[in-house]
């Protein structure tokens, strides 16, 4: 009785969940970067209700995990928050085309009493990082903050433990205003870190850093915002103290320097008002379409998003592109074939 | 002397049994808590649309997470299809016919699967079925989980058959059935509870399973209408919720693992029951 | 019960009786063959795909990966030394700390506790088991990492501080933190399946000792723990191999540097959450070849914390029955 009661169970829910159902829709999937998740989430949603023949079905397990599934075939498009290497590159069974969707900020976060609104030089961050500033009222953070009280405590680092998108554009800054880190750690979605705890994802950064007194961490403008963290301004290029909004990286992507294939870094640009710590995120799709009717719906997709999507990044926290660059993406993404 | 040694028998046993009792609770407080910390972070998020509706984009409240819901008992149903039998049976074979070293080597063999993290399950099936299918898919997943149960279910099963005494299996023999017959029909039965324990405990271990899903199941925001395609899972949209920068998305996540461990309750409570006039044992 | 055996039986004159059909028994023993060996099969598959992918890492590395303590993506230099320090630390203390803990909830359930406490316990104990290893990490670093570091670590580098283990700053997340958590998740497990294990100690075994004049521990010990040594240590070996496994939980509260301390206040690293981290993004040959790599020196870890099981125990394995 037992075993057959389980089995009519069984059965039944997998006849719900069968191919009974014949839907008419087409399911295109996607996978990669966490950075853009909630962009990306709201723009599928949106453009299921302008297309419903189509499901877009998008899941954040990594910009590694998004450039090695495009590469493998499982999915039909990728996402990335670093550029994928050349080596990579080799590896695709077709041309890759990197289409920037949207940027966004890594901010300086910490836990300090009062919430005070500190000033960081790139540099001074460097070494904090580095572990050669190791307290709070050290004369250089002092210097640049005149007008705060510091504690005389440790500085608790907190990184990534896991790699990522955000640690990447975080020590490509870092790499481009500071010398001996680019020499004793360098560049990467994952380094090794000279001091500090790991955390895992943004969430674990935000997370420790709320709850260490005197800790300092970095993590994506969105969390900063959602959970009311306190930021630091940083000294750009051209010398000012910026906070990061919506407006200086807008403005740091305006100054960036962007190549043919698109694949570039943004930090530390020349702008007067640019925020120095952001970067930017891709969609990662195959030139020549597999499928040519999944190809026709996504590149009618990356059409709608460079126009209507663009204008739903600023309420999420993300800087859209800025025109010029609109329309040199546009007219990569025409030269998509199906 | 003898009075004496006698009440400190009995204060020793009485100073023990507290100390169980204390241990219980100690076990128990962390469920408390988390319970606890469940319930008050993600109760307001539990409404009917949580069960009915599908997951809403960033920065719109509400929502919920009922393809992940249905996703997850899915995949738990198939992963059930493989994990049991093969598992089951597995113990059967270690406890009815095996030999003292082959029972060692099994043994050994499943202990070391036990310990391998549920990532490299993922990993390993994502190498063997979602690579050449070129796409995710719920038979992925389930096919996933069900490698994590098999270990599990073929160690608790053996262990479970072990303490049937061998009085049984002497009478069956005595009385002529054939072998399979006595172990289908009487062992099997004695052992059942504690097999079913041993199930259950698989179960609830894999549907709370993240890492194995994230390259095979994949996820999916819609519901699935083919079993070849990607299929969401509570654990999956808990952790995306969980890792998100909102509040709201925060609230749903404990929600959601508020509904997973009710679930896996239901699940436990519901099969003791229907297997409560069936199964009889040894003992209480 | 088969009629036909007994009529048999009684038959008069029947002289050769045909035998019961050995078909179906040979047929229900290959079956249970088959199904036994899918453990090993799995072994080999599982071992196979983690061999082919640290191969490009293996050809690099060499057995000095197990050795090297550097961990530096950017240059391509990797060892795995840290990662199976905290490994054995965190896995062998969290099963210190949940054996002790789940037996004495098994015997409490099964021998002292009153009936209406025995079932929703029991529930209770079950649905730890059920609760999601990303929630629990949420929960430990959020709730029981805090109060650690506030309360209980404070006052064991007070009282305890001048032992090497209880030195050094407290962070509040660390090795200690992470083999709290892994209690945590393997007790349900161990306890489940002592509960069971005590369970079918018969009732005669326990009515003799009581007999005999024991008192409530006695009885506990000679008629119920005595006898279910061996049941105990598969309850542990269950228990332990989850603890090995265990990833989201453990990375969120062991703080992710990869370093060899002697305090369990450090943080600390294990192959597990050092694999579950940086698999997703890990890009470049060497990097994703030497998380396998780290995949094989955690099935290494395994099998060496198995042996050393089955030795202390030694006699513990012995069949019940032939």
């Amino acid at each position: 009785m037992t075993t057959r009661t389980f089995a009519c169970i069984l059965a039944a829910a997998l006849a719900c969940s069968g191919p009974g159902r014949l839907s008419a829709q087409l399911l295109i999937n996607g996978a990669g970067a966490t950075f853009p998740y909630p962009i990306y989430s709201k723009w599928f949603d949106e453009y299921s209700r302008v297309d419903p023949s189509v499901r877009f079905n998008y899941q954040s397990i990594g910009s590694g995990g998004g450039q090695k599934q495009i590469l493998e075939g499982t999915v039909d498009f990728g996402a990335s928050d670093g550029p994928m290497s050349d080596q990579n590159l080799a590896k695709a069974n077709g041309k890759i085309l990197h289409i920037p969707t949207v940027a966004g900020a890594d901010v300086i976060t910490y836990n300090l009493p009062g919430d005070p609104a500190l000033q960081l030089d790139g540099p001074v961050i460097a070494d904090i990082f580095l572990g050669k500033i190791t307290k709070w009222n050290d004369r250089r953070i002092a210097a640049a903050n005149t007008g705060l009280q510091l504690p005389d405590s440790d500085i608790v680092v907190v990184h990534r433990s896991d790699g990522s998108g955000t640690t990447f554009i975080f020590v490509d800054y870092l790499s481009a205003v500071s010398p001996e880190w680019e020499k004793s750690v360098g560049r990467g979605t994952a380094v090794k870190w000279p001091v500090g705890l790991g955390a895992k994802g943004n969430e674990g950064v935000t997370g420790q850093v709320k709850q260490m007194p005197g800790a300092i961490g970095y993590v994506e403008l969105a969390y900063a915002v959602q959970n009311k963290l306190p930021y630091a301004a940083v000294r750009n290029a051209a010398g000012r103290y910026i906070p990061p909004s919506i407006d200086s990286v807008t403005a740091a992507l305006a100054t960036a320097k962007i190549p043919e294939d698109f694949r570039f870094s943004m930090v530390n640009p020349p702008g007067e008002t640019a925020y120095p710590i952001a970067g930017a995120t891709w969609l990662l799709v195959y030139q020549q379409q597999r499928n040519p009717e999944k190809g026709a719906k996504l590149v009618e997709f990356l059409k709608w998003a460079m126009k209507e999507g663009e204008k739903m990044a600023p309420p999420l926290n993300y800087s859209p592109l800025p025109a010029p660059l609109v329309q040199r993406v546009e007219a990569e993404i025409a030269g998509i074939k199906y | 002397m003898n009075d004496l040694h006698h009440k400190w028998r009995k204060a020793k046993s009485a100073a023990i049994s507290g100390l169980c009792f204390v241990c219980g609770v100690i076990v128990i407080l962390p469920l408390a808590l988390i319970l606890f910390h469940l319930v008050r972070q993600g109760w307001s998020s539990l409404d009917l649309s949580f069960f009915t509706h599908l997951p809403k984009p960033a920065g719109e409240s509400g929502g919920g997470m009922a393809n992940a819901i249905v996703g997850s008992l899915v995949l738990l149903g198939l992963a059930v299809l493989i994990g049991v039998p093969v598992g089951v049976l597995g113990g059967v074979y270690l406890s009815e016919f095996g030999s003292i070293r082959l029972n060692w080597c099994v043994r050994f063999a499943a202990d070391i699967l036990n310990g391998t993290p549920s990532i490299v399950w993922g990993i390993v099936v994502w190498a063997l079925v979602v690579v050449p299918m070129k796409g995710f898919s719920a038979y992925a997943g389930g096919l996933a989980l069900g490698f994590m149960m098999i270990p599990l279910v073929v160690r608790a099963t053996e262990e479970m058959l072990a303490l049937v005494p061998n009085t049984y299996r002497e009478g069956a023999l005595a009385l002529g059935i054939p072998k399979w017959k006595s172990v289908l029909h009487i062992i099997l039965k004695i052992a059942g509870k504690g097999i079913i324990t041993g199930v259950l405990l698989a179960c609830a271990r894999v549907m709370g399973e993240t890492a194995p899903l994230l390259f095979t199941a994949f996820g999916n925001r819609f519901w699935n209408h083919n079993l070849s395609e990607p299929i969401a899972a509570l654990p999956l949209q808990i952790f995306s919720y969980a890792i998100g920068p909102y509040d709201d998305w925060h609230r749903q996540a404990w929600a959601g693992a508020l509904v997973l461990i009710v679930v896996a309750l239901a699940i436990n409570a519901g099969v003791r029951i229907i297997t409560r006039g069936n199964v009889p044992s040894t003992t209480k | 019960m088969n009629a036909s055996a007994s009529s048999q039986a009684h038959a008069p004159g029947k002289i050769a009786l045909s035998p019961p059909s050995r078909a179906g028994d040979a047929a229900f023993k290959f079956l249970t063959w088959c199904m036994a060996m899918m453990i090993f099969v799995l072994v080999a598959v599982v071992g196979w795909e983690l061999f082919a992918g640290a191969a490009p890492a293996l050809k690099a590395f060499g057995w000095r990966f197990l050795v090297r303590s550097d961990w530096n993506p950017v240059s391509s230099d990797f060892g795995a030394l840290p990662f199976i320090f905290g490994t054995f630390v965190s896995s062998l203390l969290g099963l210190a700390i949940a054996l002790p803990l789940s037996l004495a909830t098994a015997v409490y359930l099964t021998e002292l506790a009153p009936g209406w406490v025995r079932q929703p316990a029991i529930s209770l104990v079950e649905m730890l088991a059920a609760v999601p290893s990303v929630i629990l990490g949420l929960w430990g670093i959020f709730v029981m990492v805090p109060w650690l570091r506030d309360h209980l670590f404070k006052s064991l580098q007070k009282h305890l501080g001048f032992l090497p283990l209880f030195q050094g700053h407290i962070y509040g997340v660390c090795v200690l933190s992470a083999a709290i958590i892994i209690a945590i998740m393997i007790v349900p497990i161990i306890t489940s399946i002592s509960r069971e294990v005590f369970r079918a100690v018969p009732e005669t075994q326990r009515e003799a000792a009581f007999a005999l004049g024991a008192t409530r521990w006695e009885v506990t010990r000679l008629a119920v723990l005595s006898s279910s040594r061996r049941g105990i240590f598969g309850a542990a070996m269950l228990g332990l191999g989850r603890a090995l496994g265990e990833t989201m939980a453990v990375t969120m509260v062991i703080g992710n540097r990869p370093e060899i301390s002697a305090s369990l206040f450090a943080p600390g690293y294990t192959l597990a959450s050092a694999i579950a981290n940086e698999f997703s993004e890990a890009t470049g040959d060497i990097y994703l070849s030497a998380l396998f790599e780290l995949g094989l020196a955690l099935l290494l870890v395994t099998i060496i914390i198995n042996i050393l099981a089955h030795v202390l125990i030694g006699a513990v394995g012995r069949e019940k029955h032939g």
